[in-house]
């Protein structure tokens, strides 16, 4: 049996032969089989959405930043020392998505800005949809810095635009020179890499270096920033980024 | 995948559908087998139960921003001939219910 489709042809392939092996194969099985044209993207749903929600954004002059990393990479220490640096220069507001607690949320209020938590539950990233409705209940001023902290995964939130002007990876130098290369994706879709824990360098084995080496050899055009937030080694130069950032165009 | 099964439901109407051809580029970041370990889960006891996913892969090619040269490529870690990393990709990302194959139920 095929065991494919389960046919009963006493066939032994993978389905990727099957076509080859005996097409036109009757599907139907006895039955007239047509072929009706789909030709739809699967992501399209997202990507429309998210064209609605950059466009809002843009609209009000807000620079939103999606920021990806794996969990304990430092993404809520870098937001809270980064909201603490540029805080009385341009309002800033926060989407800080979790599987589960509003902990990050508690942390950032206590920052002193704007923040909505949004809970995936089983989810492993945002989509468009929530942070449009995270929008919603947000309300981001006009002419400010919007962050979406995205759920801690290295993974999957590289593939979902949820209108942001750009994707910003977070990964500690505490997870080597080769996590650009063990994770591709989010480094092609990433505009920038914010290297964290910088402090740590003297207790690690780690080559930086290599590290933006690997991942401009992903992406060229990655804009590196080295920081110890808590130290605030680095800061100047990301916050200085990120200010040129507001008032223009997200322009996608 | 949710979304591929309210697509091939919507397009099929009354009619019953035995493959779904689906174009996935190498470069998609979905794994072939997650996807039809979840096809079979999510449309268990629906009318698309015992359909075909028939899954098309999709080669990854980048052109060089340097010297304009195309070649396929396996992963986003890849120089062009020429030593640069700058390149474009311009296909291998597709993700797409391509058709359907039905048969009437009368």
């Amino acid at each position: 049996m095929c065991r494919d489709c389960g046919c009963g042809r006493a066939i032994e392939h993978s389905h990727a032969r099957h076509h080859a092996d005996h097409d036109p194969h009757p599907h139907g099985h006895g039955r007239p089989v047509r072929r009706v044209t789909v030709e739809e993207d699967l992501r399209a749903k997202n990507d429309e959405l998210a064209g609605e929600v950059r466009h809002r954004l843009d609209h009000d002059g807000i620079a939103a930043f999606n920021l990806i990393g794996a969990p304990g990479s430092g993404k809520t220490t870098l937001l809270e020392q980064t909201i603490r640096s540029l805080g009385g220069d341009v309002a800033i507001s926060v989407l800080e998505g979790d599987q589960a607690t509003d902990r990050d949320a508690q942390r950032i209020a206590a920052s002193g800005c704007r923040v909505v938590q949004i809970n995936t539950g089983a989810g492993c990233h945002l989509d468009a949809s929530m942070v449009d409705r995270g929008l919603d209940e947000l309300q981001p001023p006009p002419r400010s810095l919007l962050f979406v902290e995205n759920v801690g995964n290295l993974v999957c939130p590289a593939l979902f635009d949820v209108g942001e002007r750009a994707k910003v990876v977070v990964m500690s130098v505490t997870e080597g020179e080769d996590k650009p290369l063990k994770y591709p994706h989010v480094f092609r879709a990433a505009s920038a890499m914010v290297l964290t824990k910088a402090d740590l360098l003297p207790h690690l084995i780690v080559d930086v270096g290599e590290c933006i080496a690997n991942a401009r050899r992903i992406n060229p055009h990655l804009v590196v920033f080295l920081v110890a937030a808590l130290r605030g080694d680095g800061l100047d130069e990301w916050c200085t980024w990120l200010r040129l950032q507001v008032g223009g165009s997200h322009g996608r | 995948m949710k979304g591929i099964v309210a697509a091939a439901l919507r397009c099929a109407g009354t009619a019953k559908v035995v493959t779904i051809r689906i174009e996935l580029g190498r470069l998609a970041g979905v794994a072939v087998e997650a996807l039809r370990f979840c096809f079979e889960v999510c449309t268990r006891d629906t009318a698309l139960d015992g359909a075909v996913l028939d899954i098309v892969e999709i080669r990854a090619r980048a052109r060089c921003r340097a010297c304009g040269h195309e070649a396929d490529i396996d992963t986003w870690c890849s120089s062009c001939q020429c030593g640069s990393f700058d390149r474009d990709v311009v296909s291998g990302q597709e993700l797409r219910i391509k058709d359907l194959e039905v048969f009437d139920v009368s």
